[in-house]
């Protein structure tokens, strides 16, 4: 099992970690539709940690076992939470001046999304998972 | 990481071959429309072979990009986007709404000069080449 956590505190940081899972998916075989899902993802939840929390973490993991091949991300940060997270879910909704699009369309893009906030610390967990044939 | 803008005749070519970062991204938008308002540009090309991620902060920049390059009187074509990168964006919900698109730069080139010619009530030549509007 491969994992490498990467701070994340600048836009540098951002480039690097969704390079950085293009690569693990690569390494593991994954094709280039689903490592650019995996990229833009990325790109979207730590974006999310610099304009909303200043700064956080980044970890990616290889989680494969025999059957199932699994890429996992968990991305964390410790800034102000997000105070209703379906609101935060949903298509459009934003309190930047973005479109809201990140967070529903990382969703989108992976088979497991998990996002769980309070005051002082935000998680979101995704993954993608293949079957291995 | 500054992206150079090239000038054809009446249409402004950049070709974005670096990943950017967010503040990147936003003075490459500023430059291009500077270029177009000064040049009286008729079309401008942004090329992205190069770009493997377009997230929906790239994509909203280059929708932006082309809505007020429009309203400069400037055509905008994306090309190059790779397919993988296409297909993301559609599954995320983020098409590029405003922007015309094409496969490469050659035909990029060619769908800028027809919109343009369009523009200008010329008719355009099936083929071979075509005339400048002025
Ligand atoms: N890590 C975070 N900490 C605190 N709030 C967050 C965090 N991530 C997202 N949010 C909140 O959820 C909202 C929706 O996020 P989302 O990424 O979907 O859209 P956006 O960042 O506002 O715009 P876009 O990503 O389309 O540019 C944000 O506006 C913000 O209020
Ligand atoms: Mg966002």
């Amino acid at each position: 099992m491969t994992k490498k956590t990467m701070e994340i505190k600048n836009q540098r940081d951002v480039i690097a970690a969704r390079q950085a899972i293009r690569e693990m998916a690569n390494n593991l075989g994954l094709g280039l539709a689903d490592q650019t899902r995996l990229a833009t993802a990325i790109s979207e939840l730590t974006r999310n940690v610099i304009q909303y929390a200043g700064e956080g973490t980044c970890i990616i993991s290889d989680e494969s076992d025999q059957t199932t091949l699994r890429i996992r991300a968990v991305i964390e940060d410790h800034g102000p939470g997000i105070p209703d997270v379906d609101q935060a879910l949903a298509d459009g909704f934003s309190t930047g001046n973005g479109l809201g699009a990140g967070l529903p369309g990382a969703r989108r893009l992976v088979q497991d999304f998990n996002l769980e906030s309070k005051p002082g610390h935000t998680k979101v967990t995704i993954e993608m998972i293949r079957r291995k044939w | 990481m500054k992206i150079p803008i090239l000038q054809l005749k009446n249409i402004l070519l950049a070709s974005i071959q670096v990943d950017l970062t967010d503040e990147d991204a936003l003075e490459f938008q500023s430059d291009v429309l500077r270029k177009a308002a000064e040049t009286d540009a008729a079309g401008i090309i942004i090329d992205i072979t190069a770009l493997d991620v377009v997230d929906s902060f790239m994509a909203r920049i280059l929708n932006e990009t082309a809505t007020m390059a429009q309203l400069l009187g400037a055509e905008v074509v994306i090309s190059g986007m790779q397919p993988a990168v296409a297909l993301t964006l559609v599954e995320m919900g983020r098409e590029l709404t405003h922007v015309k698109t094409a496969l490469n730069l050659d035909q990029g080139l060619e769908k800028l000069n027809n919109c343009i010619a369009a523009k200008n009530g010329i008719v355009t030549p099936r083929e071979g080449n075509r005339r400048d509007n002025d």
